[in-house]
């Protein structure tokens, strides 16, 4: 299969339409709007639906909207525009919607500013809407891995009738690869979700969908049912990524952008003959627990790495239960990282312990 | 014997939970009969909104869902994409689609989306309690305009229909009163061609039937009545806005 350079952005948008997207709806936002345009463009092409909306408010109830009909349905958005969706996301986890959603992640809080940030953790991974409910969270930390994560996305959403969120930053965004895509789906082969959708009720009961019970007590059985699958969830769906943990004395933890750049970083412990390895998360919901624990038991010292105050540390912490000591770095506002400044970092924590 | 009043097929037998003199189960049954006689009840999909009418998606015998407070015309627009071919109507309080909502309005209808939308105006917000609405009227009490409705504090009723009437996506525009039988006649008929705009294809269609809460009115349904014709329809004129149906 031959290989394309490809940005981001379009990357996971041609990986969306290959895995059966044929609709996608959105509102313009740096730095993502690659996403929009390429869709635009090929939408068509494929006899898809592409709008523009007014609002990302109006964006996330055309994605509930068209949810509804069973049909594969896609958004893409940056943090500001997340925040907006997060009334309509509840929405369609309580009512049981399979969607996708791409959230590439800019400089926060408030307006912020447009450069990578996974600032965005809390409220794709803890739930930034109302209620108890999940989404399913995918972290690509290469333009291949979130081409093949996009199609993933897909799948699960039809498979658990969930929404699913690609967490990336302006850096996947923004950056170009080469990338392998996977051959076109045949739509046929999809999922047909007739037994619940809204297609009009000919030769059957009408469907009712909605996320809304007046009665307590039904209300409450619903939420049950909803904490089932969510279990099953946590249990058949944890992804990580390992990379030269044997033998490492030290864990680096990170994901997405930060994954690949402390990939670099243990490189240049090794090379120092300083055993270190990196534990990446690629669910971050549900969040790989049961194997950082493991790992938690065979290293002296996790070492996470975010580009936040410290989001994701809180799940390592639970994950670890505090058989190991933990230590933070971080960047906000749109910094990137470096290497140099990590392994900086790194060493004085290790000085010290 | 020959029945000549029944149920319509399109309503479900679920007994309707509005309160005695309430406009809504007038306007319910209009819908339904009008979706008999065009013969479409198994292609309809419809969107209820939050309100008194929420529970509307159970009372209609079609498929249908309940959109976020204010996004039943984005819920019906990705329906209505998804599935080209369906009828989809969103059923929608003055409360959802001219406070939050008044966007999701103002954009469906100016997208020309093949959608139909009844749109009861009560001039209060009947779920939450009987507050002020956008279209309630200048002097009206409710209870945050405790002192009456003033335009200094709270701006004016909002004129939904006449603002919507400059728009080009609209195919179908008419604002009308259930309170005499000659009224809801014609109701319907206005109904039937906000439907009829959106299965021929051309545009976007609604209907404004100003409508009674005796509730929050605190009035009874007979008081009700007299005070919606003698002050509302003052505000709030009945009239065909837009017509691209003809006859
Ligand atoms: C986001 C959000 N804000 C507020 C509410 C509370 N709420 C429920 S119904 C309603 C007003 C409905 O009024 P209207 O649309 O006029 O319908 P009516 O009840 O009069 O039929 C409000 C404010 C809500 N459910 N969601
Ligand atoms: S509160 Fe008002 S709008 Fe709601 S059902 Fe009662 S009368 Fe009708």
């Amino acid at each position: 299969m031959k290989k394309l350079m490809m940005k981001g952005n379009e990357a996971i948008a041609e990986s969306a339409i290959r895995a059966g997207c044929r609709l996608y709806f959105a509102y313009p936002i740096t730095p993502q709007s690659e996403i929009a345009e390429y869709m635009a463009r090929r939408l068509p092409e494929v006899g898809g639906v592409f709008l523009q909306t007014e609002s990302e408010i109006a964006t996330v109830n055309m994605v509930y909207g068209a949810a509804c009909t069973g049909k594969r349905v896609m958004t893409s958005t940056s943090s500001p525009g997340f925040s907006l969706m997060q009334e309509g996301i509840s929405y369609i986890a309580g009512a049981e919607l399979p969607c996708v959603f791409v959230d590439v992640v800019r400089g926060g809080p408030g307006l912020g500013n447009i450069q990578p940030s996974q600032g965005d953790y809390f409220q794709a991974v803890k739930g930034g809407g109302h209620g108890d409910y999940r989404l399913i969270v995918l972290a690509p930390s290469t333009l291949q891995e979130a081409v093949d994560l996009t199609q993933l996305a897909f799948d699960l959403a039809d498979r658990y009738r969930n929404p699913v969120l690609i967490l990336a930053d302006g850096m996947i965004g923004q950056m170009m690869e080469p990338v392998e895509l996977p051959e076109m789906r045949d739509l046929s082969t999809l999922p047909d979700h007739s037994d619940w959708a809204l297609r009009g009720a000919r030769n059957r009961e009408p469907h009712r969908i909605a996320a809304f019970n007046i009665d307590p007590v039904g209300l409450e059985k619903m939420n049950k049912r909803l904490q089932e699958k969510y279990r099953l969830i946590e249990a058949s769906e944890q992804r990580w990524e390992e990379y030269r943990v044997d033998g490492a004395e030290y864990l680096m933890v990170g994901y997405g952008t930060m994954g690949r750049i402390l990939k670099s970083v243990v490189d240049s412990l090794r090379e120092e003959g300083i055993p270190a390895g990196l534990f990446r998360p690629v669910t971050l919901w549900p969040f790989p627990k049961r194997r950082l624990k493991e790992l938690a038991k065979k290293v002296q010292l996790i070492f996470v790495v975010e580009m936040s105050s410290g989001q994701m540390v809180e799940d390592v912490q639970i994950s670890v239960e505090g058989k190991v000591p933990v230590h933070f770095y971080g960047r906000m506002g749109g910094v990137v990282p470096t290497p140099e400044e990590i392994l900086f970092a790194f060493k004085e924590v290790r000085k010290w312990k | 014997m020959e029945v000549i009043f029944k149920r319509p097929k399109a309503l479900s037998d679920r007994e309707f939970t509005y309160c005695p003199g309430c406009h809504h189960g007038i306007i319910h049954r209009l819908i339904a009969e009008v979706i008999d006689e065009l013969d479409i009840q198994e292609k309809t999909i419809m969107v209820a909104p939050v309100g008194c009418s929420v529970f509307a998606y159970e009372f209609f015998d079609v498929d249908g869902t309940v959109a976020p407070h204010g996004r039943a015309l984005a819920v019906a627009t990705g329906i209505k994409r998804a599935l080209p071919d369906m009828i989809v109507f969103t059923y929608q309080g003055d409360g959802d689609l001219a406070a939050i909502g008044i966007a999701e309005t103002i954009h469906a209808a100016n997208r020309g989306e093949k959608l139909t939308t009844i749109f009861v105006n009560n001039a209060v917000y009947g779920m939450t309690g009987g507050q002020m609405a956008p279209t309630t009227l200048l002097g009206q009490k409710t209870t945050t305009t405790p002192y009456g409705r003033t335009a200094a504090n709270d701006g004016y009723p909002l004129h939904v229909s006449e603002a919507l009437s400059t728009i080009d996506g609209v195919a179908y525009l008419e604002r009308t009163t259930v309170s005499t039988t000659k009224d809801i006649l014609n109701t319907k008929k206005a109904i039937k061609k906000a439907f009829l705009a959106q299965i021929k294809g051309l545009g976007f269609g609604m209907v404004e039937v100003l409508s009674t809460c005796p509730t929050n009115w605190g009035m009874s349904p007979v008081e009700a009545q007299n005070w919606l014709l003698e002050n509302m329809v003052k505000e709030f004129p009945p009239k065909v806005f837009v017509d691209k149906v003809g006859d």
